[in-house]
């Protein structure tokens, strides 16, 4: 399954939500859900351990909108919208984690 | 009789993702048009607004990083961050767009006390 996550992870909890539910598959972090990608807050141990289980990615525009696309943790693909669209053609369901 | 405010406006949500940053800002220039005594808090995911280098071409959305650096023009220089916040998202004042006072909650509690009005976005 995809998962699209869209918030925060340090103003709600969608995203601990989706990892602590999901059982694989990927994530694909949008809008102000990208946050949890940059390096140094307090969630990406949390996401770290994640990985072992889900492949992460997040959108490249928002990344740049919000002016982290330069400290994208490691272990993170950074996609274009057409990846978007991949991805979720990729996958046999996806979910929003509104 | 003084006819001035202390207006504070506390800013605690990310930018783009929602309207706030952006109404916040709309406010905030409006206050300082009516000549008051003007402030702004950033905590929590608000202090995002002011992270250095916001591209928003890819998004389609007006990016408004230079209307923070606007502000010291209509005499709003009094900016403050919150330490716990910052340190959180591993960011530190050299990552944010404008001169800022950064202080503890405890201070910025303080400084919330000393105002006559308070505007939460």
């Amino acid at each position: 399954m995809l998962n699209i996550v869209n918030k925060s992870p340090l103003e709600r909890n969608a995203l601990q939500s989706c990892i602590e539910t999901g059982t694989g598959g990927a994530i694909l972090l949008i809008e102000d859900g990208v946050y949890a990608v940059a390096r140094g807050n307090s969630f990406e141990p949390t996401l770290k351990a994640a990985m072992g289980k889900f492949k992460v990615y997040a959108l490249a525009p928002d990344l740049e909108a919000r002016g982290i696309a330069d400290r994208v943790m490691d272990g993170v693909t950074a996609v274009d919208y057409g990846g978007f669209v991949d991805l979720v053609a990729e996958y046999k369901s996806s979910q929003s984690w509104l | 009789m003084s006819d001035i405010k202390k207006f504070m406006f506390v800013n605690r949500k990310a930018p783009y993702g929602t309207i706030y940053a952006l109404e916040s800002l709309e406010v905030v220039l409006i206050a300082a048009a009516f000549e008051q005594d003007v402030s702004l808090a950033f905590m929590d995911d608000g202090v995002y607004q002011i992270k250095k280098g916001h591209q928003t071409k890819g998004i389609e959305v007006k990016g408004f990083e230079k209307t923070y650096g606007a502000l010291e023009d209509y005499d709003v220089t009094k900016l403050y961050v919150d330490a716990e916040s910052l340190a959180a998202r591993g960011l530190t004042a050299d990552d944010l767009t404008v001169p800022v006072e950064v202080m503890s909650r405890a201070e910025l509690g303080k400084m919330m006390e000393e105002q006559d009005v308070l505007l939460s976005f």
